[in-house]
């Protein structure tokens, strides 16, 4: 089991994390954040293993946590 | 040893009055005629445990002393004309980033390459800045070795109090000469820099030291405050010379090297019973203008004296402007020979008759 | 018991502010910079070195202390710091134009002379902030906006190799090429960062990490495209790898 702590006004929308994550716990949000990009929300956490991966490849450090 | 008067030459001078000042950091590249003052630091500064680096390029220089300063470290550069032209860059984002540095301009002749004769050629490139946006040096103009020694402690101590680049603006002739002067010690208070300068973020906010500013009004503000800066030097920091220039009709200015041969000019000419006075402005940016004005509005002619085709000449009209309404005439010689005291003396007497026993006859003489 | 795994480093800011564009390497690069410092425990006796270009905005997220400096003169500025401050850790962060193009005298002397600082640099094959221009390492037929056909090296000369130039100088002591195009190469960029900046700390020379990044926007790819490129292309012309430790040897 794992989880992240996404700050969904940070994103800037590259999917980066979404294409990385093995468990694709990741999606894109359907509304846009404060930055006008529709950032990935997490959709699937039950499936999360913390990993880590999405954290790492964030260019934006929008995730800014990850437990496991 | 201080404080006996010894024969020293002005480079030499200036380089000691530097690690007296407590100059912790010097970066240069040779060029003459101010080789000296790097030779000299290359041994002096590592016996102290001080920086010296040989810099690949004045480009680099400046920017090494951008980087020393920003330590709150009082740190300089020294060189020439052409390799002062290769600062401007840094010496506009050491303003800008409002980083305290001296550099030492030592002026060669003519442009591009010119030769190392004494010349003023740098005045605007002092006073005028090569740099890109809204900013000035302040300049302080030594015509004398002992003057290289007091300017240098000047230049380090209204660099830190006002965090500004100062520039001591010398020529061949002054860093070449040798004559009898007391190196003493630095006169000024430590100024305490610690709540700006780079030292790493412990226990406290990271800083940040830049020019650059991305708000509008911000921008506006700063450079606002970067000239309410020179004001307050301008009032607090102004040196310059009067000799004679009460009743006198006609008032010579100069500065630098130049300034002592036309105040030996001057002196002959009272013997002679010319009524003639000198103005030596020793910090000439920000420019003393009041001044310049007030003496302006009580004699009745101005003979501008320099060692370049008419650069200080421009400052001096801008300071009467307005203010009086009397000839400025100018004679000067961009480089090559060095005046003599006789020649000025004779260019003095042509414009005192041309203008003074014109308008009172000679019997005021 | 859930365990944190990840978490923001503190040498980036609390309020930071990611300026690059979405999907640059910019912003992963900075955060293993940062990431570095907190575990060589240096954050406090940290200041970086802000150059032009894109990574001017330094001072957005590093809790460190920053000078900026004029474009191309980040090792010069690093330099006046380190001399002056022996005692502190000195990084630049600067891209391909400002460190091999417009600073490479500055580059090539400091690192000549060994100065104990790190220097970090952004390679992306193009001048970033001003809008895609063609650059010191733009690849022979990348498009650009100044080399709209491709750049021809009959006109534009070839792309810098800025570590097997750097590698040569006897002042460097690590010097490494990187890129950051997945979690297995990020970690590697890590550990290389790591060493850079422990070739500083050992006081052995400059430490210098070359980092194959993106540039989605001026590419006009997206940043998955971006990455392919990264590791097709570029790193056949860019070759990743360890080209110089003394760091290792020293241990």
């Amino acid at each position: 089991m794992g989880r992240i702590v996404l700050n969904r006004d940070r994103c800037k929308a590259c999917y980066l994390c979404m294409d990385t994550c093995p468990k694709k716990v990741l999606e894109p949000d359907t509304t846009v954040n404060k930055l006008g990009y529709y950032p990935v929300k997490v959709s699937n956490e039950k499936e999360c293993i913390g990993c880590a991966m999405c954290a790492k490849v964030c260019p934006d450090i929008a995730i800014e946590k990850v437990y496991r | 040893m201080n404080n006996k008067k010894q024969l020293l030459k002005g480079n030499y001078a200036i380089a000691q009055a530097a690690i007296e000042a407590g100059c912790q950091s010097y970066f240069g590249y040779p060029i003459t005629p101010q080789s000296e003052i790097g030779e000299y630091l290359s041994t002096k500064m590592p016996e102290l445990g001080r920086a010296y680096v040989a810099a690949e390029s004045e480009v680099a220089a400046i920017n090494m002393v951008l980087g020393a300063g920003s330590t709150g470290v009082k740190a300089m550069t020294s060189s020439s004309s052409c390799a002062v032209a290769l600062m401007q860059e840094g010496l506009s984002f050491i303003a800008g980033d409002e980083i305290p540095c001296v550099l030492v301009s030592v002026m060669r002749g003519g442009p591009g390459l010119g030769y190392i004769y004494p010349s003023q050629g740098d005045y605007y490139q002092a006073t005028k800045g090569g740099g890109n946006g809204d900013y000035k040096i302040v300049t302080y103009a030594p015509s004398s070795v002992q003057e290289c020694i007091d300017l240098t402690y000047k230049c380090f101590h209204v660099s830190q109090k006002y965090r500004t680049p100062v520039c001591l603006l010398a020529d061949g002739m002054i860093g070449q000469t040798m004559e009898p002067a007391v190196i003493g010690h630095y006169p000024y208070d430590e100024i305490d820099q610690s709540d700006w300068a780079l030292d790493g973020a412990k226990d406290r906010k990271p800083r940040f030291i830049a020019s650059i500013e991305r708000e509008q009004e911000t921008l506006r503000k700063r450079v606002v405050k970067i000239f309410e800066k020179y004001n307050k030097i301008l009032e607090n920091e102004n040196i310059f010379e009067k000799y004679e220039t009460e009743g006198a009709k006609l008032v010579i200015t100069a500065f630098g090297s130049i300034a002592r041969i036309a105040k030996a000019a001057v002196k002959m000419a009272r013997k002679n019973g010319l009524k003639v006075g000198l103005f030596r402005p020793i910090l000439v940016n920000p420019f003393p203008e009041k001044i310049v004005a007030e003496i302006a509005q009580k004699v009745d002619g101005i003979l501008d004296i320099e060692l370049n085709c008419g650069q200080m000449l421009q400052d001096i009209k801008a300071s009467i402007a307005g203010a009086a309404s009397i000839p400025v005439k100018f004679y000067g010689r961009p480089a090559g020979v060095m005046m003599t005291v006789e020649e000025i003396y004779k260019q003095i007497e042509n414009v005192y008759k041309e203008i003074v026993e014109k308008k009172y006859g000679t019997a005021c003489i | 018991m859930e365990q944190l795994v990840y978490n923001k480093p503190d040498s980036i800011k609390e309020d930071f502010k990611i300026s690059f564009c979405p999907g640059c390497d910019h912003g992963i690069a900075v955060k293993l910079v940062a990431e570095v410092l907190d575990e060589l425990n240096v954050r406090e006796k940290t200041i970086g070195i802000a150059s032009v270009g894109c990574s001017v905005f330094s001072y957005d997220f590093f809790n460190v202390d920053i000078v900026e400096s004029p474009h191309g003169r980040s090792m010069a500025v690093a330099t006046g710091v380190k001399r002056s401050k022996p005692d502190k850790v000195v990084f630049t962060y600067q891209g391909d134009g400002d460190l091999a193009s417009i600073g490479i005298g500055e580059t090539i002397h400091a690192m000549t002379r060994g100065e104990k600082v790190t220097a970090i640099c952004i390679n992306n094959t193009t001048y970033g902030m001003t809008g895609g221009q063609a650059g010191p390492t733009t690849l022979i037929g990348q498009v650009t906006t100044t080399t709209t056909k491709g750049r021809n090296p009959e006109i534009a000369g070839y792309p810098i190799k800025i570590c097997e130039v750097l590698k040569e100088l006897d002042g460097t002591a690590f010097v490494a090429r990187v890129s950051v195009d997945s979690p297995a190469a990020i970690t590697n960029a890590k550990k290389c960062i790591k060493k850079a900046f422990e070739a500083q700390l050992k006081g052995l020379g400059t430490g210098f990490v070359e980092i194959l990044a993106t540039c989605p926007t001026n590419w006009k790819m997206t940043p998955q495209q971006a990455h392919e490129r990264v590791r097709g292309e570029m790193s056949e012309v860019f070759k990743p790898g360890i080209y110089k430790d003394r760091v290792s040897e020293a241990q």
